[in-house]
């Protein structure tokens, strides 16, 4: 009886999760076909290569893999770190009780509700090279060129973009936090920082972990903002993603296919690692009574994690 | 894609017998070559986004006349690469949807490769009358793949004011005439640099680098489709780019320049002389408030190291989607459609550059796009970009290796060496 009211679920996720995922490991499976010196046309049919796709990125032909493995790492921890940080800050903002609060959380979400491609484009003339970065900055750097400072621009377009989803996860988990236990710590003589530190921090934990396991497994996948921003082909910026559109768009479903099942199983490896080191807060945390808990080590918390997982099914 | 289609293609005798099984109803789809196609009907015309607004003007004088034989228009986007992915995948599907493309110029010998589109029967079109680099860019392997429906070529637009200025009647010839006429009119001011291209990391580059490579006489493929980029040649037209960058002759900036850049550039006196297609001629004619060079401005070939220089080819032309049905009204379409006079038509309405000999010629044509002649001579000279079926990898190859010479990441000689092992992995 269980299996049957499910089932509808479960060919819904068959078709949209299941079958492109094996459909995608299927065609990776072939390479292009030649071309017939002879005559000049395409030969037919797609050769079937087995893992060749595969074992191809540890020969000569995977720098461009590697290069492109490195980008989406390098832009995924250096974007997701200061978008913590930045989203952590805009979330304290607002929340505080102050004039005009509705009017700052709209500011600082704007961004969030600008669709990528655009945002992209609005940062394609800030960093044009007679654009207003460089007028403010008094400098003359060619930001869409090759080199370090392309990376730098595609991290600060990002960070604008998506500090803001940060922040208002982080402050979904600010708002549950009771003004009890504030006052509590006041009475006791805490100071500000010492209440962030142990109250703030540590009750806010789950919703920041959330929202950095969603950001990562999102900036993982970046493609829009570099490929409009920087421009397609430029080895400083080519991610993961825009590496298998390439493929594609050059009509190598095979070696595309390759890529995207790599990017899937590193995706999945961090999302998985993410979710083993920090599952309890994760899982469990929010089912916590009190802050005093946070200073514990993660083995007992995984286990806690679990009970209160129990707990939850058993209820 | 079902396996059946494929393994129709081997051979032609296959081919017949397996047509002859699906008349009999098997159901198969029957679908005739363009060589010898008889069916009639309603037709689809594919192509990117109508700019200059001509397309449907044409389209409707078509159905005015052919009411039996109507042809929609499918505006596919204004992006080139999104235009070919949706071709392709028409082509994939084996599906009818599309039956006339246009296909950008450089895309001829990969659709045909691949059988995408139609051998047509050469002698009902008219390649006699049209400028022999154009039918260059429709042949493959020496068989006509397409019909030329619009051109372009390369310009050097230059200041004719500050010319005039310093006393200099004629514009520059050779690359070193340039930079001399330069050293006169730039003398003692940093605001304006001498010369400016398309030098970002896209197509552009592309066609910039095949022009600098052909203009000091070297090839980028041979006759036969073998690269030959790590000549002496190559690397003196290369050189001239890379030293031009590390000279000042280009300002450092204009490695970002595409064609809007560029103008905009060149529009608020950035820089002497530009290279650009025609179409800038019309926008930068027109006064506007960060516009300072309107009717001050001339247009000339573009400068090659020992005389003019070797233009590439843009434009598109015509082909027959090999999956299409009613093929002989899609020939006659595609006759229409790029006959003379409505070349003549595409360019008086549009600024669309004629495939047509005598149109250059035309005096009341003249007279109304000055740059006519200029372009003539330019697209005479033309050498098409490389013609190379797996033309997306050749591109990325060229740009790589050009990028890199001009950022200094790479000696000139390192970067068509490598160049020439990549476009040698290419080749069938």
């Amino acid at each position: 009886m269980a299996t049957l009211l499910i089932s509808p679920t479960l060919i819904v996720l068959g078709l949209v999760i299941v079958y492109p995922v094996l459909a995608a490991v299927y065609s990776s499976m072939f390479t292009v076909p030649g071309v017939d010196p002879r005559t000049g046309f395409v030969e037919g049919g797609e050769p079937f290569v087995g893992l060749d796709n595969f074992a191809s990125i540890f020969t000569g032909a995977g720098g461009r893999f590697w290069n492109a493995f490195w980008n989406t790492s390098f832009l995924t921890v250096t974007s997701v770190l200061l978008e913590t940080v930045i989203g952590l800050a805009m979330a304290l903002i607002m929340h505080q009780a102050m004039r005009g609060r509705a009017w700052v959380r709209a500011s600082i979400l704007v961004p969030w509700a600008i669709p990528t491609a655009i945002s992209a484009l609005l940062w394609r003339w800030i960093f044009d090279s007679e654009g207003i970065a460089n007028t403010m900055l008094g400098t003359k750097v060619l930001w869409t060129t090759e080199g370090f400072q392309s990376q730098a621009a595609v991290i600060i377009a990002e960070v604008w973009k998506t500090a803001p989803f940060v922040g208002l996860l982080v402050l979904a988990g600010l708002q549950i936090i009771s003004q009890e236990v504030y006052e509590a710590a006041r009475v006791d003589g805490a100071g500000p920082v010492r209440r962030f530190w142990n109250i703030t921090l540590p009750l806010v934990k789950p919703a920041l972990l959330v929202a950095v396991l969603f950001r990562l497994l999102d900036a993982l996948r970046m493609f829009d903002l570099p490929y409009i921003l920087i421009g397609a082909g430029k080895e400083s910026v080519e991610t993961l993603s825009m590496l298998a559109q390439d493929e594609a768009s050059n009509v190598r479903f095979g070696p595309a296919s390759a890529y995207s099942v790599l990017l899937f199983l590193y995706v999945f490896l961090i999302a998985f690692t993410f979710i083993k080191l920090l599952g309890a807060d994760l899982l469990g945390g929010r089912d916590e009574p009190g802050g005093k808990k946070g200073g514990r080590k993660s083995p007992r918390r995984q286990a806690g994690g679990g009970r209160s997982r129990q707990k939850e099914a058993t209820a | 894609m079902s396996a059946i289609p494929r393994r129709l293609l081997p051979s032609t005798a296959v081919l017949a017998a397996l047509t002859l099984v699906s008349g009999c109803g098997l159901g198969a789809k029957k679908v005739e070559s363009g060589a010898d196609a008889t069916e009639r009907g309603p037709i689809t015309y594919a192509a990117g986004k109508d700019v200059s607004g001509v397309v449907p003007k044409l389209i409707k004088r078509w159905n005015e006349t052919h009411p039996d034989e109507k042809a929609t228009f499918i505006e596919l986007p204004e992006d080139a690469n999104a235009q070919r992915q949706q071709m392709i995948q028409n082509a994939q599907l084996k599906s009818d949807t599309f039956t006339v493309l246009s296909l950008d110029a450089v895309w001829t010998a990969e659709f045909a490769a691949n059988r995408w589109i139609d051998e047509i029967p050469r002698k009902s079109f008219p390649y006699d009358k049209t400028l022999d680099p154009i039918n260059g860019t429709v042949r493959y392997r020496g068989k006509y793949f397409a019909m030329p429906y619009a051109s372009d070529g390369a310009l050097l637009y230059y200041r004719k004011d500050l010319l005039d200025k310093a006393g200099i009647d004629e514009p520059p010839e050779t690359w070193s005439e340039m930079q001399e006429v330069c050293r006169k009119v730039l003398k003692g001011q940093s605001k304006m640099s001498c010369y400016a291209g398309q030098f970002e990391k896209y197509e552009g580059l592309t066609v910039n680098f095949s022009e600098a490579v052909h203009s000091a006489g070297g090839r980028i493929t041979d006759d036969k489709g073998n690269p030959t980029v790590n000549t002496p040649e190559a690397k003196r037209g290369l050189d001239s780019l890379v030293e031009g960058f590390r000279d000042g002759t280009m300002s450092k900036e204009a490695i970002t320049y595409m064609e809007e850049p560029g103008r905009r550039a060149f529009e608020k006196g950035k820089t002497l002389f530009i290279r650009q297609w025609p179409s800038m001629y019309g926008v930068s004619s027109n006064k506007g408030k960060n516009n300072e060079v309107a009717g001050k401005f001339g247009v000339a070939p573009i400068p090659g190291q020992d005389g003019p220089g070797v233009s590439s080819l843009g434009g598109h032309n015509l082909a027959l989607s090999s999956s299409a049905r009613n093929k002989a009204t899609a020939l006659d379409f595609m006759r229409y459609m790029t006959s003379k006079q409505n070349s003549r038509r595409n360019l008086n309405d549009g600024s669309l550059a004629p495939v047509y000999t005598d149109l250059y010629d035309d005096p009341e044509m003249r007279r109304k796009f000055p740059w006519l002649p200029v372009l003539k001579k330019s697209i005479l000279h033309a050498e098409p970009r490389p013609r190379v079926v797996q033309y997306g990898d050749a591109t990325t190859a060229i740009q790589d290796a050009a990028y890199a010479a001009l950022t200094g990441k790479k000696s000139s000689s390192e970067a068509l060496r490598s160049l020439q092992k990549k476009l040698r992995a290419l080749t069938p």
